[in-house]
């Protein structure tokens, strides 16, 4: 079952996504335990993880987010596909990043994105979901984090 | 006149936005990129038409991933200089992916200049 402490390497690697691709640090909210089905932004960038350890990590954002942080980036394509593109992009380095300290049994897939559907978060036993906000400059976005 | 042959790049990588980002930062004069993939069966393709020299190459992607094709692109050139840039951040995916044939190996999230040097390592 997800702990509190585990999270620790979530909000490790969202701070250095942060950092280091968009140049300017964000700061992180205490995370909490989800009840149900998160509220999300319009795009959200969903990792099934399978292996040791069983469930699914999303990031979601708004749109006004995303497009200053492709800015940061030095992007100039701002298309409904490149928004995709990055949900997913920083989905990807977040879940990949934490093997660092969940080892090569923590199997992460290639991202799927959803644009302003409701994400299921799957049922399974002993299955904990916390959420990990997220402030950067004025925008808000958050790393959902559902595990055995 | 001996004009020097340009060092052919191929970005691997399934996100666009990754694949602009390498070509948009690599800051060597040597190198002429000569496409992107998305996927491994796509990067085998593409390799076999363009022969490239140097090749960056994520790890998780649909269809082939970036382990399976390193091999491949070994077989095929045993001499290419692969650079894996991904975000699988455990020791033991590092090391697997150099005893297939990469050369070097850089996690993402990565500054403009961590990619340079690793590039630089990998053309040494």
């Amino acid at each position: 079952m997800l702990q509190e402490q585990e999270l620790k390497t979530f909000v490790e690697g969202t701070t250095s996504f942060f950092a280091v691709a968009a140049q300017q640090p964000a700061s992180i909210g205490s995370p909490y335990l989800l009840e149900g089905t998160p509220a999300v932004h319009e795009y959200t960038g969903i990792i099934n993880i399978s292996g040791k350890r069983e469930g699914v990590v999303m990031f979601t954002a708004p749109k006004a987010m995303l497009t200053v942080l492709l800015m940061k980036m030095q992007e100039n394509d701002f298309s409904h596909e490149t928004m995709r593109d990055l949900v997913g992009e920083v989905a990807n380095t977040i879940s990949g990043n934490a093997r660092r300290d969940f080892g090569r049994d923590f199997v992460i897939s290639v991202p799927s994105v959803l644009s302003g559907q409701k994400p299921t978060i799957p049922q399974k036993p002993g299955l904990r979901s916390f959420i990990i906000p997220i402030n950067w400059r004025s925008h808000s976005a958050k790393l959902v984090v559902s595990l055995t | 006149m001996n004009a020097r042959r340009p060092t052919k790049l191929m970005i691997v990588d399934d996100s666009n936005i990754m694949c602009r980002r390498i070509e948009r930062s690599q800051q060597f004069d040597e190198l002429e990129l000569v496409g992107t993939a998305r996927d491994g069966f796509e990067a085998i393709e593409l390799f076999k038409r363009t022969d490239p020299d140097v090749v960056t190459m994520d790890l998780t992607m649909p269809r082939m991933d970036g382990i399976e094709c390193i091999s491949r692109l070994v077989a095929l050139k045993p001499e290419v200089r692969i650079l894996v840039v991904s975000a699988l951040a455990d020791k033991a995916t590092a090391v697997e992916a150099m005893e297939k044939g990469a050369n070097g190996f850089l996690n993402k999230p990565f500054t403009d200049r961590q990619l340079n040097e690793a590039i630089a390592e990998l053309m040494r």
